[in-house]
């Protein structure tokens, strides 16, 4: 073992070659918890770090991967009509799911750890853990058939501009990740909204050989599938089948519940097989996720709940009003659709971009739940209102902590005044 | 008797009202009694209301009239507070607090009894341990000396008043410099037979406060009372607010104090009779609530002090936190505190008559052969406490706990306030995946690790740092192991911003290193919280 560490050390990289450096520094701590000591103040220090905290999140995603991932090829061929039971095929939709998410996931960390390897070596210290999380997120809000070369500007804009200006990990106002998607959503809104971009694969549509138009990836799979003697990708058919809409169920929500219901079941909104970003689709795995979290302490639960009561605060509003249709929509039934759980599970809970008192959670858990239902709900453009809710919430949450402390620090003076009579 | 009656007028009262609502509602089916039953609910919360509302007030006004709502019968029934307050041990007579947040650091090589003769001969008074005092004091004594136990060693040329006093009788070895010519120790050789200066004991029942601190002053006795805000030595020219001194110390490995109090019950009474004297509030006792039997008579028998039970995890043997829960300090209060060995020494004064600067120590971690509690004096050399129990190695010795105390060497000497020695391995290594694999060694207060799910279980410590340093990121955790009403994360921004105002406001004047370490502890940016707290400190004491 000690050879090892050796043989790992002797390819540490001068300090005066700075990027070098710190890309060594970077990958030896991934590698080893490095030696260093306490000294002043605690003797001890508790066994968790960032880098342990980070990789729980991560950890808690892996359930909305693999989901996500066999949800792209399982929509995609929903579309065209064929292998339509959720466990048809389940080689070819995890094949084509893989294909789809791979690069999005090498894409989004050769730029963002690209670009904070850079800074960290320009500012001279070490590589920090912020964008392990980011980088497993933003995958999973993208829609699967995102352009690589918008999906690099995005994170790029998300990692220079939402973070590395306002001094890296820890001091970013705005939820790195939504910054991301936000930046795709207003710059290339044809990307991520439509009834077309959350299935993948329908630019092929009228090929007469899908098979061939798949492209390389897809073809040497379908060797190995044809020698095995199972379906291929190459059996496909070349169109769309009749009738088929794409369009997610908050799309559909416009037009009332009746119009979701009529092309998803509520058990198919709940396990997810549903169009949509890539993880957001299957809520009871969020969910474990989520208890994950909470249960590991990672998470806070203040925010989770409060923005649960939040959102059925809002609904059951709006179901007073009832004003149209989808006002009218039963207040639980919003819980079906959309991306409410993995918002609230995976990003309204960033610790550093949240408020930061209990009190402040509270508030803002739930500032985010209504808002996120009065952007679904009111306005028309926006189908789905949680990344615009929790991004407005990022801003605001410094202001709520500042009349949380500001209270705090009241109720002490005044404690002072009446002890001084 | 009283709270059992009071509790089955609130049951009964409650069935009561419940009864009138029942028999009201028509025994229908379907819409009829779900509404019924709606409005039963709603009746009675808002008959609860009006009544916690109107008993509230009472108290309010109680309390404007300056009634003690804690002890007086003020309304008929209990308030909610009564019902669903905590109950604490039958033992704990009196005001009791639950402490919530908190967390207990469990380690291997805890002290265990009966008390030794510790075999170390050389002492030494340091004065870097006094804070705020100028770096070179006026030192009285020459290397070559013999002084008596209680002579007179320095004193602080800011504050000459305050006398600084060898805590054994012999020769004076050395006195040490450290840098830019400041005085880092004063080493006394010991005589194997102690002898005392002679004082002249002044009687306390008659005699002035300024003749006792006069008397305190010449004596020695006077650097046991430590000073908050800033945890520095006493201004003897003003008179506290109160006087606290907590009889449990929760840290790890902190010695169990009952069991260094016994025998020692005299000079105990004294030392807090004399601290009724000084003080223009109350002294007060902070009591063990944690454990199955009360703790020693000594404390609970105490007279002339206000007693309060304290349960919880560490920090709760703190008295910053102690004092939080009882008379908060802030910016214009002051209030002195000093450790249950202090007091004693200070008692003796009185009883035998003498400056008996006796210490019973605890040579407590998992790196020593047997860790066990002996006798010894302030500041004994810790290479000759330890001799032949200290196992060979990589090691840390720590005078002190492990949260907030100093490391040391083998030729130095135990801290003037310490009555703990921890030795605790290096932790120097490299881990492969360190950051990634569940670890059941090292301990933890985060849920994420399993270290965390068995609270009983010692933990072998080391010093590695875990990580590394970070800005903030993981909001909460602080207030999670500090049971105080305070933001500790936005303290610490508001001292690394200098923002004064901020700092004051956040309650700065309430915490000392010690009531934070723990909170530097769990950090997960592994951020030096002890250290922007001092630096707060400072800055707040000089302006």
């Amino acid at each position: 073992m000690n050879s090892f560490l050796d043989k790992v050390k002797s390819f540490e990289p001068p300090k005066e070659k700075k990027f070098l450096h710190t890309l060594y520094d970077g990958f030896f701590t991934f590698l080893y918890t490095p030696n260093h000591v306490t000294h002043g103040g605690v003797h001890v220090r508790d066994r968790m770090d960032l880098k342990r905290t980070m990789v729980m999140v991560v950890l808690a995603l892996t359930l909305c991967y693999v989901f996500g991932t066999y949800n792209i090829g399982h929509q995609h061929f929903v579309a065209l009509g064929q292998h339509t039971s959720f466990m048809a095929a389940m080689h070819l939709k995890l094949v084509h799911g893989l294909i789809k998410i791979l690069p999005v996931f090498i894409v989004t960390h050769i730029v963002g750890l690209g670009i904070e390897f850079y800074y960290a070596a320009r500012k001279g210290h070490g590589i920090e853990e912020g964008f392990l999380v980011t980088g497993a997120l933003i995958p999973l809000i993208m829609p699967p058939d995102i352009p690589l070369w918008i999906l690099s500007f995005a994170v790029a804009f998300a990692v220079i501009l939402g973070k590395e200006a306002f001094g890296g990990t820890g001091m970013n106002v705005v939820n790195i990740a939504l910054l991301a998607r936000a930046f795709v959503f207003f710059a290339y809104p044809g990307e991520i909204s439509g009834d077309r971009c959350w299935v993948s694969g329908l630019e092929f549509e009228g090929t007469a050989a899908m098979g061939e138009a798949y492209g390389w990836a897809h073809g040497m799979f379908d060797g190995l599938f044809k020698w095995l003697g199972v379906a291929t990708f190459g059996d496909g058919g070349g169109a769309v089948v009749d009738g088929w809409s794409g369009a997610t169920p908050l799309a559909l929500a416009k037009n009332g519940w009746d119009n979701v219901t009529a092309h998803y079941s509520s058990l198919q909104m709940f396990w997810g097989d549903v169009p949509g970003s890539v993880g957001e689709t299957s809520k009871p795995l969020i969910m474990i996720g989520a208890l994950m979290l909470i249960a590991t302490g990672i998470a806070s639960w203040r925010i989770m709940f409060s923005m649960i009561i939040g959102a059925a605060f809002m609904g059951l509003l709006f179901n007073a009003w009832g004003h149209d249709v989808q006002m009218d929509i039963p207040w639980y039934f919003h819980f079906y659709m959309g991306s409410f759980w993995f918002a609230m599970a995976f990003m309204a809970t960033d610790p550093v971009t949240a408020a930061s008192t209990n009190t402040g959670k509270w508030i803002y858990g739930f500032g985010i739940g209504v808002l996120g239902i009065i952007i679904r709900v009111m306005n028309t453009a926006y189908p789905e209102g949680w990344m615009l809710a929790i991004l407005f919430m990022n801003v605001w949450a410094p202001l709520i902590d500042h009349y949380v402390v500001q209270s705090n620090m009241k109720r002490r003076a005044k404690r002072v005044a009446t002890a001084a009579n | 008797m009283k709270k059992a009656l009071k509790r089955l007028h609130f049951v009964t009262a409650f069935l009561f009202l419940f009864q009138i609502v029942q028999a009201q509602s028509p025994s229908g089916s379907g819409t009829g009694s779900f509404t019924a039953l709606l409005i039963a609910i709603v009746v009675i919360i808002s008959f609860f209301i009006i009544w916690q509302v109107s008993d509230n007030l009472l108290r309010i006004e109680a309390k404007k009239s300056g009634l003690d709502s804690e002890s007086e019968e003020l309304s008929l029934t209990p308030g909610l507070r009564d019902v669903f307050r905590k109950k604490g041990p039958a033992y704990a007579t009196g005001r009791y607090v639950a402490l919530k947040q908190g967390h207990n650091i469990v380690l291997e090589g805890a002290a265990k009894g009966p008390i030794e003769q510790a075999t170390a001969n050389t002492f030494a008074v340091e004065p870097p341990n006094f804070r705020g005092m100028s770096p070179i004091p006026k030192v009285e004594v020459e290397p070559g000396n013999t002084v008596k136990a209680g002579d007179h060693l320095f004193y602080d040329k800011k504050n000459p008043d305050v006398k600084y006093v060898s805590p054994v009788s012999g020769e004076v070895i050395a006195v040490n410099r450290g840098e830019r010519r400041s005085i880092a120790s004063i080493v006394v050789l010991a005589d194997k037979q102690q002898q005392y200066r002679s004082l002249n004991i002044p009687n306390l029942e008659t005699c002035s406060r300024a003749d006792l601190v006069a008397f305190l002053l010449d004596s020695g006795g006077w650097t046991m009372l430590r000073q908050r805000p800033f945890n520095i030595i006493a201004e003897h020219n003003e008179v506290p607010d109160n006087i606290f001194v907590s009889t449990f110390d929760t840290a790890p490995l902190a010695p169990n104090l009952d069991l260094v109090v016994e025998g020692r019950g005299a000079a105990f009474q004294k030392g807090l009779d004399v601290l009724g004297k000084l003080t223009k509030g109350k002294v007060w006792l902070g009591l063990n609530a944690n454990g199955e039997t009360a703790p020693s008579a000594v404390f609970t028998n105490a007279t002339g002090v206000q007693k309060t039970w304290f349960s919880g995890q560490h920090p709760a043997g703190n008295v910053g936190v102690q004092i939080h829960h009882t008379a908060p300090i802030g910016p214009k209060s002051m209030v002195w505190t000093l450790d249950v060995q202090g007091v004693i020494t200070i008692g003796a004064l009185f009883t035998e008559g003498r400056f008996n600067a006796e210490r019973v120590v605890a040579l407590t971690g998992a790196e020593l052969a047997t860790p066990k509690y002996v006798r010894t004096f302030i500041g004994a050399n810790i290479g000759q406490l330890l001799e032949g129990n200290i196992f060979e190695g990589n090691n840390r010795i720590i005078s002190g706990d492990v949260l907030s105390g100093a490391k040391a060497a083998k030729d130095d000497y135990l801290n003037y306030y310490d009555d703990q020695l921890t030795v605790v391995m290096e932790g120097d290594h490299y881990e492969m995946f360190g950051w990634l694999l569940p670890d059941l060694s090292t301990p933890s207060v985060s849920k994420a690790l399993p270290g965390s799910r068995f609270p009983d279980i010692a933990f072998k410590a080391h010093t590695n740092m875990n990580g590394e340093k970070r800005a903030f990121v993981v909001t909460g955790q602080y207030e999670k192991v500090l049971p105080m009403d305070i933001y500790p994360q936005h303290l610490m921004k508001a001292i690394l911003t200098n923002d004064y105002e901020k700092m004051e406001g956040l309650g700065i004047h309430e915490l000392v290193e010690e009531d934070v370490a723990l909170c530097e502890f769990a950090c997960t940016s592994k951020q030096p919280l002890q250290e922007i707290l001092r630096t707060g400190l400072d800055m707040v004491k000089e302006s």
